[in-house]
């Protein structure tokens, strides 16, 4: 089988033309020496099957930074037919000089020029058949978002795939000095470019104006934020009570009359276990997914780096940068990607400071438990308020945490980063981007949340003659040992045996509360709302807002920092700050509210 | 003159860059090479990032970082 690698700098659109080739069948892998897991697709590719590799970005073949180490291992370790370079048409000023550091790596390749769209409304002129004999690479125009020219590029890449395969050196250490790639740089960018001399870039021009001003950029990124989040749970939640109601249909007419003959106990284990955990936790789906396609929409459309340009002069001050600030938004999806992305960061007091606060940001694991109990409690009109009192407390817990470590974790590192034109994602971008993340978060999550149910039904339910959930019982034993230490922050010991299993992933929290409670998701909400204080509640939120998110963050901690010392206190630390939190507001609430 | 004596606006060509070789490598990855013309296009309040411009790219960066790009005068 042949392998191809997809190459270029960032922001080229290299994802996007991956996408094209691959549709959805992308696989995450691991490649031997790289700690980074790759996109990877098998493709037919005129008779044959092809496997295409999509690496990291990268600005420069002799750079230092984590994704640029990982491209050239990988170009340097693995078996490649074919490199396909990527480019943006309307830079190639600075994107040519890529090109001719990889050139020096004497493997067949092919470059195409994505973004032609945008080059040519600049007025961009590229001379791609001069351009294509000066360095002796074929070479297209096309434009992956809108599936223009894709056809020319898979052509070009058949016929290169097809030539025989001559012997690559692959010699990184001859380089030519960079000075001699800039003179003919210099040379081709005069022979086969025309750009215009006066730059302007419109539409991104006018929005900057607006999106960075100096007094309104930042409350305009908070507002969009909020309508965003406005936008998601007035979508999702009837979708999901429809979906809790339908799961109650299904189980009274189809499961129980089927089920009905069976021992009661593993009756009980299907339908209070199994059924109701899972089926919870199904509700939510609709609202994750809406979540996802925002995140996909805000992602591709350039207004992240912009966040980073707004935030970076106050992340300075807690010793972060804007870029830490991003991860944390991203984080606002599952912490875990985001802790994975700070690989962009080189100083590693940067980076660890990063992860300190990245497990604080509201993941949509955390959402799904915050949307229920905050509907179930309080008014229609309260909701999305109580809710956003929640983000204001996940920014809080991070900037606390960063003002308090940054001077152990010093950082040092330069920022610099590209800010790309606005461009707004095509639905077929929006879908696919969604979709892999949502599919992502259901293959990661859906083992934990099995396993959460089955192990706090066992735990519920064990002896069982006991009345599930009482004392008797092993989860009642458990939360008995812990009474004391959750009592002063107005949490009973079902919500503790609740809290306990949230530790392995918040995933399993809704489910176990199905499981603990004995009831189907439909009749959840009103049971917590029998039993709850708004004061409890709230207390309860807290807490599972700031102590550890999961086991996989905690795992994911560990792998990047490739140290215990600093997991042990990525840990203890939130766990400390959750107690303390809690441990005020309920006291405060109480105080002042009265029981 | 560095390029972070550039008001808003304001445009200078680039004569040197002071920095390691780590972030000389960045710094040219993203454009910014001797002889280019680079203008700043705004600076966030609280000395807070420049936004700059060179050829078709913009770019982000803190004020310690332009300081380090010595411009021709």
């Amino acid at each position: 089988m042949k392998r191809i690698a997809l190459i270029g700098m960032p922001n080229t659109g290299k994802s996007t033309f991956f996408n094209r080739l691959t549709g959805a069948s992308a696989k995450i892998g691991n490649w031997p020496g790289i700690t980074v897991e790759l996109l990877s697709a098998k493709i037919m590719e005129g008779t044959e099957m092809v496997e295409i590799v999509d690496l990291p970005g990268i600005y420069n073949v002799h750079g230092f930074s984590e994704d640029e180490k990982v491209a050239r291992h990988f170009i340097e370790n693995t078996d490649l037919d074919l490199l396909v370079v990527i480019g943006n048409a309307s830079q190639m000023d600075r994107q040519l000089a890529l090109v001719l550091q990889l050139q020096e790596l004497n493997l067949p390749m092919v470059l195409l020029l994505n973004m032609h769209d945008e080059a040519q409304q600049h007025g961009i002129k590229i001379d791609t058949d001069n351009l294509s004999s000066e360095l002796n690479v074929p070479t297209t125009l096309m434009s992956a978002k809108y599936g223009q020219g894709i056809q020319q590029a898979r052509e070009l890449i058949r016929q290169s795939l097809n030539k025989e395969k001559y012997s690559s050196t692959k010699e990184t250490d001859t380089f030519t000095d960079d000075d001699k790639l800039e003179a003919k740089l210099d040379q081709l960018m005069n022979k086969c470019v025309s750009m215009p001399i006066e730059f302007s870039s419109g539409l991104t021009d006018k929005l900057d104006k607006v999106l960075l001003h100096p007094w309104f950029g930042l409350p305009i990124f908070f507002l969009a934020i909020l309508l965003m989040f406005e936008a998601v749970y007035t979508i999702g939640t009837p979708l999901q009570d429809g979906i809790a109601r339908l799961l109650k249909v299904i189980q009274e007419t189809q499961f129980v009359p089927v089920i009905d003959s069976i021992h009661p106990v593993v009756q009980s284990f299907l339908i209070e276990g199994i059924y109701n955990g899972v089926g919870t936790v199904l509700s939510f789906l609709p609202i994750i997914i809406l979540f996802f396609l925002c995140m996909a929409i805000v992602e591709d459309s350039g207004y992240l780096a912009r966040a980073a340009f707004l935030m970076d002069a106050f992340m300075s001050k807690l010793g972060l940068d804007g870029r830490s600030f991003v991860m944390q938004l991203m984080g606002f999806g599952c912490n875990v990607p985001a802790l994975m992305g700070t690989r962009v960061m080189r100083s590693r007091g940067l980076r660890l400071l990063t992860m300190m606060i990245i497990p604080f940001s509201l993941c949509s694991a955390r959402l799904q438990v915050f949307v229920f109990l905050t509907t179930a409690i309080f008014s229609p009109q309260a909701a999305p308020l109580v809710l956003f009192t929640l983000y204001l407390a996940s920014f809080g817990a991070a900037f606390l945490t960063a003002a308090i470590y940054k001077n152990r974790l010093p950082n040092s590192e330069p920022l610099l980063l590209e800010l790309p034109p606005y461009r707004f994602p095509t639905v077929r971008q929006m879908l696919l981007h969604g979709w892999r993340e949502t599919w992502y978060f259901i293959r990661e999550a859906s083992g934990y949340i099995l396993l959460g149910v089955v192990l706090v039904w066992f735990l519920t339910h064990y002896p069982f003659d006991a009345v599930p959930a009482s004392s008797e019982t092993l989860a009642g034993k458990i939360a008995d040992i812990f009474a004391p230490i959750f009592e002063p922050l107005g949490i009973d010991k079902l919500m503790t045996v609740v809290l306990i299993f949230g530790f392995v992933a918040k995933e399993i929290v809704l489910g176990a509360m199905a499981v603990i409670y004995a009831v189907n998701p439909d009749n959840l909400a009103g049971v917590v709302a029998n039993t709850t204080t708004w004061i409890q509640a709230y207390s309860f939120m807290l807490f599972v807002l700031i102590y550890t998110p999961c086991l996989s963050t905690v795992a994911v901690l560990k792998q990047e920092s490739k140290s215990w010392s600093f997991t042990a206190i990525a840990v203890a630390w939130p766990l400390f700050l959750a107690w303390l939190a809690s441990f005020v507001f309920y006291q405060a609430a109480t105080y002042i509210f009265g029981s | 003159m560095t390029l972070n004596l550039l008001q808003a606006g304001e445009v200078g060509k680039i004569a040197s860059v002071a920095a390691d070789e780590a972030l000389k490598a960045r710094i040219n990855g993203l454009g910014l090479r001797i002889g280019q013309e680079v203008s700043v296009i705004r600076r966030a309040r609280l000395g807070g990032p420049l936004q700059i411009r060179v050829g078709h790219t913009d770019i982000l960066m803190r004020p310690e970082q332009a300081n380090l790009i010595k411009l021709a005068k």
